[in-house]
């Protein structure tokens, strides 16, 4: 680093920004690891459902499993939109 | 009692050839009697990175397939009577590997009285790799201050937690190390390198070693001379350390601060 490059202005320190994501996304990826594989799956499908009768949010649910004491947990939240918005019209109605 | 350690990263080109290399080395010069095991199968280095590629007459592949036997496959290192080398096939695919088949080999070597079975393990996570660390006791992640790096490691603590044999009878796991390789303390100094402390941080295992950035990396597989024989190189004199330690002995980290520059060095750049 020469005399000119301490009158430029750096840039934040780049190591620091490095570790910082890498702290969450391996934390991220450990949480993932240990759950069981058909979660996703039975998210997309409990949405599916619940759509049919309250138009929520695709990232409207939120699913995680904890561990307690032996058993496991399969916690499920919905956040409900504020105001009641009709369900979207079923493609086949009756006629 | 014959220990099996698999040298790992998930990261292709962190350097573990390389690594396995020197670490075979370095135990046989201390007097253990060594195999290192090629588990690149399509692609293998390790007989360059030894010097002894014109010697490979058969290979693992052909052990496991029963087309020879051990003690015809194993190649005898020229410079160190107790360091043996078994070569990957170049020709066959990974599918040629099998489980029952590396336990069979790993098992006769074990009967040899071979001290260390060193496994070096291909890039990824599929058969070759996971075949790799199947069987092994101790685990060395090969790891470069970098993000892709640090987060596949992650990934191969995770499987090494999990899919091993260790890790499914229970009782202890592999016993696992990470190795920084690639280390440049001037760049760390500066802050545009991740530091052992956050590698170690966030992995959340113990450093065996750290391994600076070095042309006598390059220079020693140019000549096919495994870099831990340049005695006059840091990065050589940081591999026999990394043995000491994993011999049990204390050792205190080296090349790990940067070089103070000179008054002039600084305003003046360099």
């Amino acid at each position: 680093m020469g005399l000119f490059d301490l009158f430029r202005s750096r840039p934040k320190n780049t190591a620091s920004v490095a570790a910082e994501r890498l702290r969450i996304i391996v934390m991220q990826e450990r949480a993932a690891n240990g759950r069981p594989d058909y979660l996703p799956m039975l998210r997309r499908e409990l949405l599916e459902v619940i759509r049919k009768y309250v138009n929520v949010d695709p990232d409207a649910i939120d699913i995680h499993v904890t561990h307690e004491g032996e058993g496991e947990v399969l916690e499920l939240t919905v956040a409900l939109p504020e105001k009641h918005v009709a369900p979207p019209a079923p493609a086949t109605g009756e006629t | 009692m014959t220990e099996i350690i698999v040298v790992t990263s998930g990261k292709g080109g962190v350097g573990k050839t390389t690594t396995s290399a020197s670490l075979a080395v370095g135990l046989a010069k201390r007097g253990k009697k060594v195999a290192v095991i090629d588990f690149d199968v399509g692609l293998r280095n390790l007989d360059l990175i030894m010097g002894c590629e014109r010697r490979v007459v058969y290979d693992f592949v052909n052990v496991i397939q029963g087309e020879c036997t051990l003690k015809q496959a194993l190649i005898k290192d020229k410079r160190i009577d107790s360091l043996h080398v078994l070569a990957a096939s170049q020709t066959r695919d990974k599918d040629a590997l099998s489980k029952e088949g590396v336990e069979r080999v790993l098992n006769e070597l074990t009967e040899d009285g071979f001290d260390y079975v060193i496994c070096d393990s291909p890039a990824g996570i599929e058969k070759g790799a996971s075949l790799a660390m199947y069987f092994a006791d101790r685990a060395i992640v090969v790891v470069n201050p970098e993000v892709s790096s640090v987060r596949d490691s992650d990934r191969i603590l995770g499987l090494l937690a999990s899919k091993t044999r260790r890790a499914e009878q229970g009782g202890g796991g592999v016993e696992q190390h990470l190795l920084l390789t690639r280390y440049n303390p001037e760049r760390v100094a500066n802050g545009d390198m991740m530091g052992i402390a956050d590698v170690k941080d966030i992995l959340g295992i113990e450093v065996l070693g750290v391994i600076p950035e070095s042309p006598g990396v390059l220079t020693a597989s140019n000549a096919g001379v495994p870099v831990i024989l340049d005695e006059g190189s840091d990065a050589g004199q940081a591999y026999a350390d990394a043995v000491a330690r994993l011999c049990g002995e204390d050792r205190p980290m080296r090349f790990i601060d940067a070089t103070k520059k000179g008054f002039l060095a600084r305003i003046f750049g360099s």
